[in-house]
C-alpha cells in the first residue's frame, strides 16, 4: 500500500503542516493496515451493496418554487455582493 | 414551588401540558440546565426566548408545548447550526429539517441544541470545538458519541426528550454509555433532509429518552414519507405506542455468538446474559444464531462511511456559508478554510476517504468494502428467518475515561463494534438500560430487527424495561 499523505492531502484540499501530516499518516496507516482483513475474504462473485433500500429512481416535476433562499442564505455567506456569493478572483486578465 | 417537572418521561410530560400547559416544564428544563450545563456540557445552545411560542395550549396537539431537544448537525431554520466543527461556525440555515418541522408540527418546542463529536465523528463526544460533554454518572467519564449531548441530556433530566443522528452507533453506543433509551431506526424511515449527511446511505435520525414508551411516542411524530429525501421509505407508518404489550411469549431472539467475545467488559457480558435469561422468563424462545461476518463490519464501515464524509465535506470550502480563511486566491482560500476549520478527527476520515476512493485504489479498498457489506447483510437476512429479534450488547464496554481513547483511534473505533453492523445493514436497533457495573456504570442491552419492525422492537423492550425498571435510577448530579 502506497499512501502518500502529501499527494491524499492534495486531493483533498488541506494544508497540513508537517507534524500534523505525520501523526495522520502513521493513524490512517495502522487503520490500513487493520482493514487488510478484508483481503481473506473471496468475494469474487459477491456484487457490491451502495444503499440497503430496493428503491428504484426517484422523480419529481421539474417546476420551480419559491425558497426564499437569497433571503435567508446570502446574510450569513462568508462574502457577499447583491445577490451574489463573492470569492476571490478566479480568472486573471490576459 | 419547585415541582420538578424536568423529571418527567416524555409520557408523563404530555399529560402534564394537556392539563395545565407546557410553561412549568420549559421554566424547571431551563433551571436544570442552568444549573447542571456547566459541568455536562450537553448543551452548545440554548434560546430561552423560544419557548413564549404561542404552540403550546394545552390539549391541543400531542406534545402541547412539551420541549425537545436537538443535536448539533439537524437544521433549525433561523438558528445557528455547526456540528460542533469550527468550519460550520455561524452557519444559519435557511430550512429547518423535514424532522423538526414534523416535531413543531406534533406541538413539540424546540428547546436547545446539543453538544456532539465534531461531524459526528466519534464515540465519545470529545471532539467537539464546544469542548467534550461528561457522563452525569460520572464526570470523569465521557457520554459516548457521537450523540453524546443527547444522551448525556436526557440522562440528566436537562431534556425531557432529545434526538441525535445514528451513522454507525452515534444513538445507541451513547445510550447505552448514559443509562437512557436510543433507537436507530430502519434506513429510510425518518426523513434525512436537513439532517447534515456524514455517511449518507448509513445516517438514520432517532429519538434519545428515558423510556421506551417515549421513544416510541417520539418514531410516531418523526416516521414517515418525505418527498424531499429521495431515500424516503412510502411504507405507512403504524402507531408504535401499540405495540407496548408488555408481553414476548412465543417471540423468536437470537444471541449472535459473535457478539459474545472475549475483549468484553465481564460485567457487560453478565447483565446481557441476564436479561436474555430473563426474557425466556417471561415467554421468549432464546436461541443462539451466527453472524459469521460480524468481525469485518468495523474494516468495512471505515472504508464505505469515510468514502461517503469526504464526498460530503468537499462543500465545506469557504464560498456559502461558516468559514472562511483567507481571500487572497481561490486555492488559498479552499486549502486555508479547511485546514483551519476541520479538527484533526475530520482531516483523519477526509484523508483516509479520499485516499480509498482515488484512482488506483478504488477497487481494492471501497468496492472490497461494499462488497463485503453485502455479506453483512446476508448474514442477518439469514438469521431473520430464524428469529424475531437479535439481542447483543450496545458496546463491549461502560463508558470509558476522557482521554482514554482519545489518542488512539482504532481503539475508538472498535468500541462501535456491536453497533456498526446494524448500520452496515440498513436495519432498525434499539439500546435500552440493563444494568449498572460495579463502579456505577449504566450497561446498554440492544435488539435488533428485520428492516421497518421497530414494532417488534419496541415490544421487547418495553416488556424488558416494565420488568427491569432500570431507568427509574437516576445519577447523582
Amino acid at each position: 500500500m502506497d499512501f502518500d499523505i502529501h499527494k491524499v492531502a492534495e486531493l483533498a484540499r488541506l494544508n497540513l503542516d508537517p507534524e500534523e501530516a505525520q501523526k495522520i499518516g502513521k493513524a490512517i496507516g495502522s487503520v490500513l493496515e487493520y482493514v487488510r482483513k478484508l483481503e481473506s475474504l473471496d468475494t469474487q462473485n459477491v456484487p457490491p451493496t451502495s444503499h440497503v433500500l430496493d428503491l428504484e429512481n426517484v422523480f419529481r416535476p421539474d417546476t420551480d418554487r419559491d425558497c426564499g433562499a437569497s433571503e435567508k442564505a446570502l446574510p450569513f455567506a462568508p462574502s457577499r455582493e447583491g445577490d451574489f456569493f463573492k470569492v476571490p478572483k478566479v480568472v486573471d486578465k490576459e | 414551588m419547585a415541582q420538578d417537572l424536568h423529571r418527567l418521561t416524555l409520557r408523563q410530560a404530555i399529560d402534564h401540558a394537556a392539563r395545565e400547559g407546557a410553561d412549568g416544564i420549559l421554566h424547571d428544563v431551563a433551571n436544570r440546565i442552568q444549573c447542571c450545563n456547566s459541568s455536562v456540557n450537553a448543551y452548545v445552545r440554548v434560546k430561552p426566548a423560544e419557548y413564549d411560542s404561542g404552540k403550546n395550549i394545552p390539549g391541543k396537539s400531542v406534545f402541547s408545548g412539551v420541549p425537545v431537544a436537538v443535536k448539533d448537525n439537524i437544521c433549525i431554520e433561523g438558528q445557528e447550526t455547526t456540528c460542533a466543527c469550527a468550519i460550520l461556525k455561524g452557519h444559519v440555515p435557511p430550512y429547518s429539517a423535514t424532522v423538526i418541522r414534523k416535531l413543531e408540527d406534533a406541538g413539540a418546542t424546540i428547546f436547545g441544541q446539543l453538544n456532539m463529536d465534531e461531524f459526528a465523528f466519534g464515540s465519545s463526544c470529545e471532539t467537539s470545538v464546544y469542548g467534550p460533554c461528561r457522563n452525569p454518572w460520572n464526570l470523569e467519564c465521557v457520554p459516548g458519541g457521537s450523540s453524546g449531548g443527547s444522551a448525556a441530556a436526557v440522562a440528566a433530566d436537562m431534556a425531557i426528550a432529545a434526538i441525535g443522528s445514528d451513522t454507525g452507533g452515534s444513538i445507541r453506543q451513547p445510550a447505552a454509555l448514559c443509562g437512557v433509551v436510543g433507537l436507530k431506526p430502519t434506513y429510510g424511515l425518518v426523513s434525512r433532509y436537513g439532517l447534515i449527511a456524514f455517511g449518507s446511505s448509513f445516517d438514520q435520525i432517532g429519538p434519545l429518552t428515558k423510556t421506551v414508551e417515549d421513544s416510541a411516542i417520539m418514531l410516531n411524530a418523526m416516521a414517515g414519507h418525505d418527498p424531499l429525501d429521495s431515500t424516503s421509505s412510502r411504507r405507512p407508518v403504524p402507531d408504535y405506542t401499540k405495540a407496548l404489550t408488555r408481553d414476548v411469549k412465543g417471540l423468536r431472539i437470537g444471541m449472535p455468538e459473535e457478539y459474545f467475545t472475549d475483549g468484553m467488559d465481564p460485567a457487560v457480558e453478565k447483565y446481557v446474559r441476564d436479561a436474555a435469561a430473563l426474557l425466556k422468563k417471561m415467554g421468549a424462545d432464546i436461541r443462539t444464531v451466527s453472524l459469521p461476518h460480524t468481525a469485518y463490519s468495523v474494516a468495512v464501515y471505515y472504508l464505505v462511511a469515510v468514502a461517503e464524509a469526504s464526498s460530503n465535506l468537499g462543500r465545506y470550502d469557504g464560498v456559502q456559508y461558516g468559514l472562511r480563511a483567507s481571500d487572497k486566491t481561490l486555492k488559498d482560500m479552499y486549502f486555508e478554510t479547511r485546514n483551519r476549520g476541520f479538527g484533526e478527527e475530520a482531516k483523519r476520515r477526509i484523508l483516509l476517504g479520499t485516499f480509498v476512493l482515488s484512482a488506483g485504489y478504488y477497487e481494492a479498498y471501497y468496492l472490497k468494502g461494499q462488497k463485503v457489506r453485502t455479506l453483512v447483510r446476508r448474514d442477518f437476512e439469514k438469521a431473520f428467518t430464524e428469529v424475531d429479534l437479535l439481542l447483543a450488547p450496545t458496546a463491549p464496554t461502560a463508558a470509558f475515561k476522557l482521554g482514554e481513547k482519545a489518542s488512539d483511534p482504532l481503539a475508538m473505533y472498535l468500541s462501535d463494534i456491536f453497533t456498526i453492523p446494524a448500520n452496515l445493514a440498513g436495519i432498525p436497533a434499539i439500546s435500552v438500560p440493563c444494568g449498572f457495573t460495579p463502579a456505577g456504570l449504566p450497561v446498554g442491552l440492544q435488539l435488533m430487527g428485520r428492516p421497518f419492525e421497530e414494532a417488534v422492537l419496541f415490544r421487547a423492550a418495553h416488556a424488558f424495561e416494565q420488568e427491569t425498571e432500570y431507568y427509574k435510577k437516576k445519577p447523582g448530579i
